[in-house]
């Protein structure tokens, strides 16, 4: 089967540097993927390299057989190509409803929908973005993703700063989105117990360079690479993933 | 601002269902124009000043356009509306006074200078879209200079014959004529501008101001966007200016000069960014506040004017518009829109 998203030897960095170097990764059709590593490993220079905020400095990325090295991010948000990044970014002087409906394009992810998945975003449509709580920014973050009806959906680490309860629903409904509506997902973390039982694969980064890749049963079954790579001890090893809904 | 033939029909629907619900005029909106109209008939012997409320009305709306929904600061706006008043006049000179005709042609001239230029904006952050659209300006204020053979130099171009408006109506010295033909200029053109800032293209802009780095990446072409509205604008202050040289039939370098830019500007910050109204609500204020003052004090006025925009800006028009908003949400059960003082600016690339 061919891959859905492919990084061929990607580079890339900012000014001078080069913070990931020789990436290659393939995500399938409906696959979900963790990317773990601890900070300052290159994991966000990933997310932005494959959306095309971050200049790339040597490799292919190709997403279904088209090529976008070098394509404009709007190109690639065209392409598919779903971005919740690490600041949420929302549109704060845009209320709920017009973040959504700013972005919505064709597909089966409409806000009804999108409402549904988030019942807190239809309470609160027309309040503006900078009037939402933390969880409720990321959650329509997330939202403006989906009505965007992308091919693959990329998250950068979604639970940050968030309240315990926040995070369950939000991982709650993450889950929903990979394992109901098939969505295809790269998720960045640093808590790999946070994501890796919703996720099919996890790949570790170290120094800008994949430092493991397995599954991500695998990984959670694996202390020593956990403790290696992430710090992960493996007393903690009984709590990793996200409970089954 | 999506691929609309492509979309499907829940998503357009949701999408058309909230815009018009947005785009819904509030009976703030409808007393207010019923106010403007009325003016034309109970305020016979202020016309001439009307008229230019409107026209700089007209100004402000357009700066509005590119300043509080894209946050495309600008110093040079008076470059638009200065040539749509050189190309009014002139053309009204050289080809035909008919005003309807000549404020096409001077809407047209502003856009293609304006779609020209637009590209000059689109790189770098607020301090260089400053000093490059001060430097548009200047440029287009000296070649108005040196084309004296043309635009009548130092001297100003004279010799602007108006036709009837509609073939009926001449131009009067009362400027009953003028300010009523300014006026509906100026709602015919607000309403275009209310649709644009209330469809799918408007809400890009708004995004693209927020924040054009995620605007990018959520596949809003932002630049497209950018060169479109800074036309569009520039078409709005073309024939704000294009109405200034027909009802006033003179035209002289001022309308290219500097302070026209700064006092559109003020205008704005007097009346809120963002809403269309607070071009308009800036307008009346400035221009009365300019009348009062200069009657009151001839050389003193603009010494008058710069404290109270200190004061505005300083203690707080938000509050005062909060509690005007306040007032006529009790009153008619909901406002017209929310005034900003100045775009969000975040995560520019």
């Amino acid at each position: 089967m061919n891959d859905l998203l492919s990084l061929r030897r990607v580079s890339a960095g900012y000014g001078d540097a080069v913070v990931i170097s020789n990436i290659d990764v393939g995500l399938r059709q409906g696959e979900s993927f963790a990317v773990l590593g601890r900070n300052g490993t290159g994991k966000t220079t990933l997310i932005n390299t494959i959306v095309g905020v971050t200049r790339q400095k040597g490799g292919m990325i190709v997403l279904d057989g088209r090529d976008l090295t070098g394509a404009r991010p709007e190109t690639r948000a065209k392409a598919g190509i779903g971005w919740v990044p690490q600041e949420r970014n929302i549109f704060k002087s845009l209320t709920v409803e017009e973040n959504l409906t700013a972005v919505a394009r064709p597909g089966p992810w409409t806000l009804a929908r999108a409402y549904e998945l988030f019942p807190r975003l239809r309470e609160r449509r027309s309040n503006l973005g900078n009037q939402l709580s933390g969880g409720e920014q990321q959650m329509l973050a997330v939202a403006r993703a989906l009505v965007l009806n992308p091919r693959i959906m990329l998250l950068d680490e979604p639970t940050e700063g968030l309240a315990p309860i926040i995070i369950e629903e939000l991982l709650a409904a993450l889950t929903k989105v990979i394992r109901e509506e098939g969505m295809s997902v790269i998720i960045v973390e640093q808590h790999a117990q946070k994501i890796l039982g919703m996720t099919d694969r996890a790949l570790i980064l170290d120094r800008g360079t994949i430092v493991h890749s397995s599954s991500s049963k695998a990984l959670m079954e694996d202390p020593t690479a956990l403790e290696q790579h992430l710090g992960v001890t493996g007393g903690k090893k009984k709590r990793l993933g996200h409970p089954p809904l | 601002m999506q691929d609309k033939p492509f979309m499907s029909s829940l998503t357009t629907d949701e999408v058309a269902t909230s815009l018009r619900r947005k785009g819904r005029w509030g009976l703030g909106e409808v007393l207010f124009w019923l106010a403007a109209a009325a003016t034309l008939f109970f305020l016979p012997e202020r016309h001439l000043i009307l008229n230019e409320i409107a026209i700089i009305g007209l100004f402000a709306v357009s700066l509005d356009l590119i300043l509080g929904y894209a946050g495309i600061v600008s110093l040079g706006h008076a470059a638009f509306f200065g040539v749509g008043a050189y190309v009014a006049g002139i053309f009204a000179k050289e080809m035909t006074g008919d005003p309807l005709t000549g404020l096409a042609v001077a809407g047209v001239a502003a856009a293609l200078l304006g779609f020209a230029t637009s590209f000059l904006v689109l790189r770098g952050a607020d301090l260089t879209r400053l000093m490059v659209t001060l430097g548009v300006a200047l440029v287009a204020g000296e070649i108005a200079n040196q084309a004296s053979w043309l635009t009548g130099g130092a001297d100003g171009l004279q010799g602007i014959m108006m036709g009837p408006l509609l073939g009926m109506f001449e131009f009067d010295i009362f400027g009953t004529t003028a300010y009523a033909y300014s006026l509906v200029v100026l709602f015919v053109l607000f309403v275009v501008a209310r649709r644009i800032v209330h469809s799918p293209f408007g809400l890009s802009l708004r995004s693209i101001r927020d924040n054009s780095l995620r605007a990018r990446a959520v596949g809003i072409p932002v630049n497209r966007r950018l060169v479109a509205i800074y036309t569009i604008s520039a078409a709005y202050a073309g024939i704000a200016g294009g109405l200034l040289a027909q009802t006033t039939q003179f035209v002289s370098l001022d309308v290219l000069a500097f302070h026209r830019s700064a006092d559109v500007l003020l205008v704005l910050v007097i009346g809120g960014v963002g809403y269309l109204y607070g071009g308009l609500i800036g307008a009346v204020i400035f221009k009365v506040l300019q009348d009062i003052l200069s009657s009151m004090t001839p050389q003193y006025w603009q010494f008058w004017i710069g404290l109270i925009l200190v004061v505005l800006v300083l203690a707080g028009r938000e509050r005062l518009t909060e509690r005007a908003r306040f007032l006529a949400g009790r009153l008619f059960g909901r406002s017209a829109g929310a005034p900003r003082t100045a775009p969000a600016r975040e995560g520019r690339p």
